[in-house]
């Protein structure tokens, strides 16, 4: 493990490996030129379906939205949150297209604080328990119209990542807090009726769903084929500089975001409530949409139909024993975490013990995501590309 | 100058020859075994490559509440309210984006940024602890946000004046002078001898090595009364350690009042976001804020538990140091060679070891932060004019230079200096003054191919 002499080299080296790397691996002649410009086809076209995909059913629940909205009734906030959680079914595995400054995180125009910024300041939106008065909803003194133009300025005031729109600020509206020690939050009809602001509270609702809907529509539009967009520069760089961006995307994904950052932050802070769709209750599906999003990009099968040549493909071209490690490491990742328990939140609770089923599920899939993330990184090494992932 | 021309063009000629062989050939694992090879936009985010994969777990949680916003309390995700009352940001990384720089306000008002706040303090020190004392009604800094029911104290505004120099060689240059003033004033006016100082946020790259140099290596490199007489007299700023009770050597911060990793992030969650932790366990509401004072608190004894204090403290000292770039190009190398000749390396020591370290990645490392931790006076041109524990108000700490070349790469934008006035590496150079003035004027006296080369190294850091 001496990091130094064997750094410089492959340092000083690395142009060099990557020209060498593809024809230096075992006996296989590796992919062609061809296989890794089609490879970064699939994944294009891919991106673009998957967003599609997301677009579709955001928008079948923004109609049930207004649906509720026009009539608040039980069936129809029903509706209305049956809809976000099939919704977010089709927006987790487009989690695997972050991290490389793409047009979900570029740093001028990305827009994923807007889309799906966690954890929620719920207090700035409405009330919470504790602070009958807070949020912009109940106070229209200072507020007196809400608009896209006051969610988006609010959210540009704080210059990064704010809270006021999204998944999860729909997610609170819907559901309201989780007060309770094993189910999800359980918001009454009334708010959007009797109660204070009631009006107000629609209002705030129906403009988040809308501007999500916008954000979506501009990733789709970013990814569309035989445009002037991102999509037409991803195509054109090097296609070493296109295959770093994607297994990027899922490595930092796999390890830093998913298996850290969502499952094992929240594994060992044991606050029950922090978990990124604590509203809903729907973290463990959370986590299953991230985890396929990961196998999605790897095996180049993607909503829609699209499929083709595949990242696992280049690989097994470079490799077959990695290609088939790393398929083998995909397939337990996601069974592991598909294994987990729901509601997720069971499992944060101070005081279960680590040898609860629940718990060591949660543990299984960390380590599962771990392993392949080591094994992710390993086959951009086959393919000639070095990657870090946090 | 000419001689020294004439010495880079034989140098140039004779590179190709040279650097394969004898000569002094550059290290680029600037952060030893911490050192990660990568220029991307995630160069700064990222763990040391050989902690233990328990360590990376405690990496990750130190990470998420770093990186996460705080929140208005009371919230369901109670390990992450308490936000404010007042506040300049709502994580760590709204300025120190990507573990990256903050950028000071856009003249323009085009875009909101983040990154630049200014602390506050009337004349005289704590006589215990030797601190600046804090204004009755606006603190120890300025807080520019607060949560929805309580109001900000008041906003900066920075005016810049054009000031023009020329070259050695006719080359003119425009470096931006600021002004600082304070709008909006929620409790009244500042006290009348109110001393305010603006300070950026910087990479928060490599802090567990730099804390890891031993005290007396330091003091070595200190020169308090010139003795050598090389016009350069680093001193220690000798600051109070809450842990210690007692005096230590000031490592962080731009005039380094802060001893140790963990109290830099104590007083950044307190004086920054408003978060309240062991080391700072009273919200930030000076009497006359009586909204602050009677707004709702993230949790008792503390907003941030000891536990999660020890793993953000984990987390910044455990970032990785991009590796050096292009050390094999004859400008790299030729800069790196002036960098010592024109003086820069008095202060910007090249290279450390690191002692013992209870992290096994940081324990005996050789290092090259390009620092000496050290204060110097930077003259009139520079100085805040505010005292803060040993240091003048006109001396500052030398700032590390390892990660000056992916500033913009992680950022999209690069400010240099304590309040981000240099838009260039060549505008910061051009700032310095006082101890700094003789290697500032051999840079400007330099012939354009030789700044090319010195900023070519500059920008492989």
């Amino acid at each position: 493990m001496s990091f130094s002499p064997s750094a410089i080299l492959r340092f000083v080296a690395l142009g060099i490996v990557a020209v060498l790397g593809l024809s230096a691996c075992g006996g296989d002649d590796g992919p062609s030129d061809d296989d890794l410009a089609q490879a970064v086809d699939t994944y294009a076209e891919g991106v673009h379906a998957s967003y599609e995909a997301s677009l579709a059913s955001a928008v079948a629940m923004d109609d049930a939205i207004d649906a509720f909205i026009a009539d608040p009734t039980d069936g129809n906030l029903q509706a209305a949150k049956d809809a976000w959680l099939a919704a977010r079914d089709d927006y987790g595995p487009t989690e695997a297209f972050r991290f490389y400054g793409g047009p979900i995180d570029d740093e001028e125009t990305g827009t994923e604080g807007l889309i799906n910024a966690w954890p929620l300041d719920e207090a700035y939106i409405d009330y919470v328990e504790g602070d009958a008065g807070a949020g912009i909803i109940n106070d229209p003194g200072s507020f007196p119209n809400i608009d896209a133009d006051l969610l988006v300025s609010l959210n540009e005031e704080g210059g990064e990542a704010n809270v006021s729109t999204g998944w999860h600020a729909i997610e609170f509206l819907l559901w309201g807090q989780d007060l309770s020690t094993d189910g999800p939050g359980n918001r009454p009809v009334s708010d959007y009726t009797t109660a204070d602001n009631a009006d107000r509270r629609g209002t705030y609702l129906a403009v988040a769903s809308d501007l999500l809907l916008v954000h979506l529509t501009e990733l789709v539009d970013a990814w569309a084929p035989g445009a002037d967009n991102y999509r037409a520069e991803f195509e054109s760089v090097e296609t070493d500089e296109a295959l770093r961006r994607i297994i990027t995307g899922i490595g930092e994904l796999s390890r830093g975001e998913l298996a850290g950052e969502r499952m094992n932050v929240a594994y060992s802070e044991r606050s029950q409530e922090d978990e990124h769709s604590c509203f809903s209750d729907n973290t463990t599906a959370d986590i299953v949409g991230n985890a396929k999003g990961i196998d999605m990009v790897l095996r180049g099968a993607y909503p829609g139909g699209v499929s083709g040549t595949s990242i696992l493909d280049l690989v097994d071209k470079a490799d077959g024993d990695l290609a088939e490690q790393l398929t083998g490491e995909i397939t337990v990742s996601l069974d592991a975490v598909e294994a987990i328990p729901a509601p997720f939140d069971q499992h944060l609770i101070d005081g279960v013990s680590d040898d609860d089923p629940g718990r060591m599920a949660v543990l299984t899939g960390i380590e599962a995501l771990e392993d392949q993330t080591d094994t992710i990184v390993s086959a951009a090494e086959a393919l000639g590309i070095t990657i870090n992932v946090s | 100058m000419t001689s020294r021309a004439a010495a880079v063009l034989v140098t140039l000629a004779l590179l190709g020859v040279a650097c394969g062989g004898g000569g002094s050939a550059l290290d680029a694992n600037l952060g030893g075994a911490t050192t990660r090879l990568d220029a991307s936009q995630n160069s700064f985010g990222l763990p040391a490559p050989q902690l233990t994969n328990e360590e990376r777990r405690i990496f990750e949680r130190g990470d998420s509440f770093f990186t996460q916003n705080w929140v208005t309390a009371p919230a369901s995700t109670d390990a992450r309210d308490g936000l404010g009352p007042t506040f300049n940001a709502q994580s760590c990384s709204s300025c120190h984006i990507r573990d990256g720089r903050g950028s000071p306000p856009d003249p323009t008002g085009e875009r909101a940024r983040l990154g630049l706040l200014l602390r506050l303090s009337i004349p005289g020190a704590d006589p215990v602890t030797g601190a600046p004392l804090p204004d009755p009604n606006y603190g120890g800094q300025l807080q520019d946000r607060s949560i929805l029911s309580v109001p900000a104290e008041g906003r900066v505004v920075v005016t810049y004046e054009t000031v023009t120099g020329t070259y050695g060689d006719g080359t003119t240059y425009e470096l931006r002078a600021p002004t600082y003033t304070i709008a909006d004033l929620a409790f009244g006016p500042l006290a009348d001898d109110i001393l305010v100082s603006p300070r950026l946020a910087s990479q928060v790259i490599g802090m567990g090595l730099l804390e890891a140099i031993p005290d007396d290596d330091l003091l070595a490199l200190a020169d308090p009364d010139d003795e050598d007489g090389d016009g350069i007299s680093g001193r220690p700023n000798m600051v109070w350690d809450q842990r210690l009770e007692g005096p230590a050597i000031g490592r962080f911060g731009w005039k380094a009042n802060v001893p140790t990793v963990e109290q830099q992030v104590a007083g950044a969650f307190h004086g920054d976001i408003g978060i309240t932790s062991v080391l700072q366990p009273q919200e930030n509401c000076p009497s006359v804020q009586v909204d602050c004072a009677a707004a709702p608190d993230g949790g008792t004894p503390a907003e941030l538990t000891d536990d999660r204090l020890g793993t953000v403290t984990f987390y910044n000292r455990t970032l990785s140091v991009p590796a050096m770039r292009d050390t094999d190009t004859d400008a790299v190398q030729d800069g790196a060679e002036l960098f010592t000749e024109i003086g820069c390396a008095s202060c910007h020591t090249t290279t450390h070891t690191t002692g013992p370290s209870d992290v096994a990645t940081l324990a005996d490392q050789t290092i090259h932060p390009y620092t000496d931790l050290l204060l110097h006076d930077m003259g009139p041109g520079l100085a805040d004019g505010r005292p803060d524990f040993d240091a003048s108000g006109s001396e500052w700490r030398t700032p590390p230079l390892w990660g000056l070349g992916l500033i913009d790469d992680v950022n999209g934008a690069r400010f240099l200096l304590h309040d981000g006035r240099a838009r260039t590496i060549a505008e910061a150079i051009l700032w310095h003054g006082g101890e700094g003035e003789s290697s500032r004027e051999a840079f400007r006296m330099l012939s354009a191919d030789e700044r090319d080369a010195l900023l070519a190294f500059l920008e492989a850091l």
